[in-house]
């Protein structure tokens, strides 16, 4: 145990190597080694025992281990982040509860550093309002269009109170403004909803909620191919192997199916399969897509849907999920995945089992594209939301 | 000795006599614990020993280990914040608390939540699981000894409608159910180290019944129940001793005593397993004893089951014959109606069985007598989908916002 003042003295030093040179840190041999062996954790326990050894060593030491736990998030996964969380915030509340000096500056230049990785500057904020709560709130306002989306709630839950104590002022115009802001900003589902109810119903406005989501609305649709006693999931039909929206093809019963267009004017972009072929049962459909991507980035596929299910996203299968009937919301799955500058293709298989009860009619999904945050990504040539009376049309017509 | 002494030591035993309270449902993850004693036959703000807040919601009960208790939780807007924390079973004074970023999937049906199962604990670890697959093992001072992300390793192993299967220590193994529409599975996991000591596919449906024990020949032995029926396991191997084929209820789990089992299967089906353990013999079915959500309670010769129309159903627990049976509702037609109950029924030594109904209504039921009698009522004001936990002269109950502490 290190006598309060020599613990003092290394805190000292420790902040200014992480404030001042962060890259040349004249401590890092407390840390690293252990930082380095719970960044080795990997699948079905593998480096369980020696991250544990790791973890006790990091939280054996003072509040100098902060940033650089924080700062090695970056390149963790989600189970070494966990342990790098949980060792954090051990050492915080020790030194917390024994009044020792914590990194208060730091934490607050960690927080602000946009490149930091998302949730680790979410604990730095938490850790931070803990410390000093009335500047932590200070700050919030300034996240309205921050990358981190637990960051961004925060100063968006200020705009949509700001705005409700305008509308209850009868300030309207200031609230629709307020809230405009805020629906801009807003990157999760929840705030998203709560802002365009005050904003249509009570200030008359209109919103596009399927852009502000970045729904996809316009699909081909091809069904019914067969699906009883579940056997259709594992099946290939033809538009597993090619698509062609001009061809026909023997579907249940023997029956000639082929694709037709269906656009959906849904506000959270559910595409319905019951609408176009009535409601069925023990069915398999598909649907079609091209979404143009400005660039080749990395990107998020949000799926809901309560059937089975598979993504295709140019001819590769994302994932696929056999699972009837348990429920769908909005960001259900979220599927990392590349897309190509220019055109991509994407294929969704919907299967519709043999239920009977009401609650198992739904035989659809829903759709979105968007970064890592949430934030919606546009299709190039996106068309406009249909309205509930336009008919689908063919994508380039 | 003298008599001075005699009585210090007999103080002193009565001080530190602990009755601990390891997992879902207690011994045998069965409901009963006969070395629970002293439980208070009233619920009252006379005998609320304290009431701590929790920063989130959940469904599992409280753990008790030595002078500490432990429970979880899961905050945040999709629930992806998990928490485990221990308070001292003494005040209810805050001791430590853990934090962690889900890994798996969050989503359920809005009635349950992440935190739906009940820790478990081997008396010097606490193993917490979530909806969303994640697995963390502490010691009790709160030092992380390992972590699972299972969804990480299972990807496919959800259901949307959320999880809520409790773990269980058998031996050296953490036992968890992750049972599903989809990648469905059970495991025993190495309650050192968490790798994988045994997996076994699980039939594809949907389960959130929790696992249980049964002692053969000294030998504890892992009941796995699902729509199927009853598989039992070797917990160090996961081999096969027995199954059961008669196909079970996904929801309530079943009850053991000894090597009978008592399984929510075509209403109530009590089964023993030969003392080979190579096959079940079945004792009895009685249809009229279905369990609605609570699983079903053996104390000593009897078996109690609620039903879903909210009824405690006391039957023989050789025969399966009904006893009696009594309407949990309230002795003041005014107050809050006790309605329905997610809970479900635990009893100790001192012959009453405590219950919690969703609306969060407390009973106390005298069964040692002839009928069942209800003998006190509480109503928290809270929503309480949790099971209550037992340890000497103290009752511990998880309501949506609160964990308290009833009795000494």
């Amino acid at each position: 145990m290190l006598p309060p003042n020599m613990k003092h003295f290394l805190f000292l030093a420790t902040s200014l190597a992480v404030t001042v040179l962060p890259t040349a840190n004249l401590h890092a041999k407390v840390w690293t080694a252990p930082l380095d062996q719970i960044a080795k954790v990997g699948p079905e326990g593998a480096g369980n025992a020696e991250a544990a050894e790791a973890w006790a060593e990091l939280t054996g030491q003072g509040s100098e281990i902060i940033i650089p736990v924080l700062e090695a998030m970056e390149s963790a996964g989600p189970l070494a982040r966990n342990w790098m969380r949980s060792a954090v915030e051990t050492v915080f509340e020790k030194d917390l509860a024994a009044s020792a000096d914590l990194p208060t500056d730091a934490l607050k230049i960690f927080l602000l550093d946009r490149n930091n990785e998302p949730n680790a500057r979410r604990l730095a904020f938490d850790l931070y309002h803990r410390v000093t709560p009335n500047e932590a709130d200070a700050i919030v306002p300034g996240f309205i269009d921050d990358p981190s989306p637990g960051l961004r709630r925060e100063a968006v839950a200020r705009l949509i109170d700001e705005g409700q104590n305008l509308l209850n002022q009868e300030r309207k115009e200031e609230s629709i403004t307020t809230l405009t802001s805020a629906l801009e900003a807003a990157r999760e589902v929840d705030q998203i909803d709560e802002i365009a109810k005050l904003l249509r119903e009570k200030l008359d406005q209109k919103v596009d909620l399927p852009r502000q989501f970045g729904f996809l609305m316009y699909w081909d649709l091809i069904a019914p191919f067969d699906n009883t006693d579940r056997g259709g999931f594992d099946l290939a039909y033809p538009p597993e192997e090619s698509i062609d929206l001009n061809g026909s093809y023997p579907g249940k019963e023997g029956k000639e199916i082929s694709w037709q267009a269906h656009s959906t004017s849904d506000d959270y972009g559910m595409v319905d399969f019951n609408k176009p072929f009535s409601p069925l049962k023990q069915v398999v459909g598909y649907a079609y897509t091209e979404f143009n991507s400005i660039k080749a980035r990395s990107a998020q596929l949000r799926l809901g849907c309560k059937n089975a299910w598979k993504i295709w996203l140019n001819g590769q299968l994302v994932f696929g999920r056999d699972e009837y009937h348990r429920g769908i919301r909005i960001d259900q799955y979220i599927l990392p995945v590349h897309l190509d500058k220019g055109k991509n293709t994407l294929l969704v298989k919907a299967c519709q089992n043999e239920q009977e009860q009401d609650w198992t009619v739904q035989w659809q999904f829903q759709l979105r594209v968007t970064d890592e945050t949430g934030t919606a990504i546009l299709s190039t040539d996106r068309k406009p939301t249909p309205d509930a009376t336009e008919p689908a049309r063919r994508r380039g017509e | 000795m003298k008599i001075t002494h005699l009585i210090l030591c007999a103080l002193l035993l009565s001080i530190t006599a602990k009755a601990d309270w390891l997992n879902f449902r207690g011994p045998s993850a069965s409901g009963y614990n006969p070395d629970a004693t002293g439980t208070p036959s009233e619920l009252s703000d006379a005998t609320l020993a304290w009431k701590v807040s929790l920063p989130g919601r959940g469904l599992g009960s409280a753990i008790i280990v030595g002078d500490k208790v432990f429970v979880t939780a899961a905050s945040g807007p999709d629930q992806k914040q998990l928490h485990v924390l221990c308070f001292g079973a003494a005040d209810g004074s805050p001791i430590w608390e853990r934090r962690f970023w889900a890994t798996g999937r969050t989503m359920s049906h809005k009635k349950t939540c992440v935190a739906a199962p009940t820790p478990a604990s081997d008396g010097e670890r606490v193993y917490a699981f979530y909806s969303s697959n994640d697995v963390v093992c502490l010691d009790l001072k709160g030092n992380l000894m390992w972590l699972r992300g299972l969804t990480l390793d299972y990807p496919n192993a959800s259901n949307s409608l959320g999880m809520s299967s409790s773990p269980l220590v058998v031996g050296n193994t953490l036992v968890v159910q992750v049972e599903n529409d989809s990648e469905s599975f059970a495991a025993g996991l190495d309650k050192i180290s968490g790798i994988n000591k045994w997996k076994l596919d699980r039939p594809k449906a949907a389960n959130w019944t929790s696992p249980t024990t049964l002692n053969i020949n000294g030998e504890e032995i892992v009941a796995l129940q699902s729509s199927k029926g009853v598989l039992g396991v070797l917990p160090d191997t996961g081999s096969r001793i027995f199954n059961f084929e008669g196909g079970a209820a996904t929801i309530p789990s079943s009850a053991s005593a000894g090597d009978s089992l008592y399984i929510p299967s075509g209403g109530l089906t009590a089964i023993t397993v030969k003392t080979d353990g190579s096959e079940t013999v079945k004792h009895w079915n009685e249809s009229a004893q279905r369990p609605g959500t609570p699983s079903p309670l053996v104390i000593n010769d009897k078996v109690f089951i609620i039903n879903n129309a909210g009824v405690l159903n006391c039957a023989n627990r050789q025969t399966g014959e009904r006893l009696w049976r009594i309407r949990l509702e309230r002795s003041d037609k005014s107050a809050t109606p006790t309605g329905s109950f997610s809970g479900s029924p635990v009893a100790g030594a001192e012959g009453f069985i405590y219950l919690f109904s969703e609306a969060g209504v407390g009973l106390v039921v005298d069964v040692s007598g002839d009928e069942g009698e209800i003998v006190s009522e509480i109503e928290l004001g809270e929503t309480i989908l949790s099971t209550a936990s037992l340890d000497n002269g103290a009752v511990y109950i998880r309501s949506d916002r609160h964990l308290w502490k009833f009795g000494k």
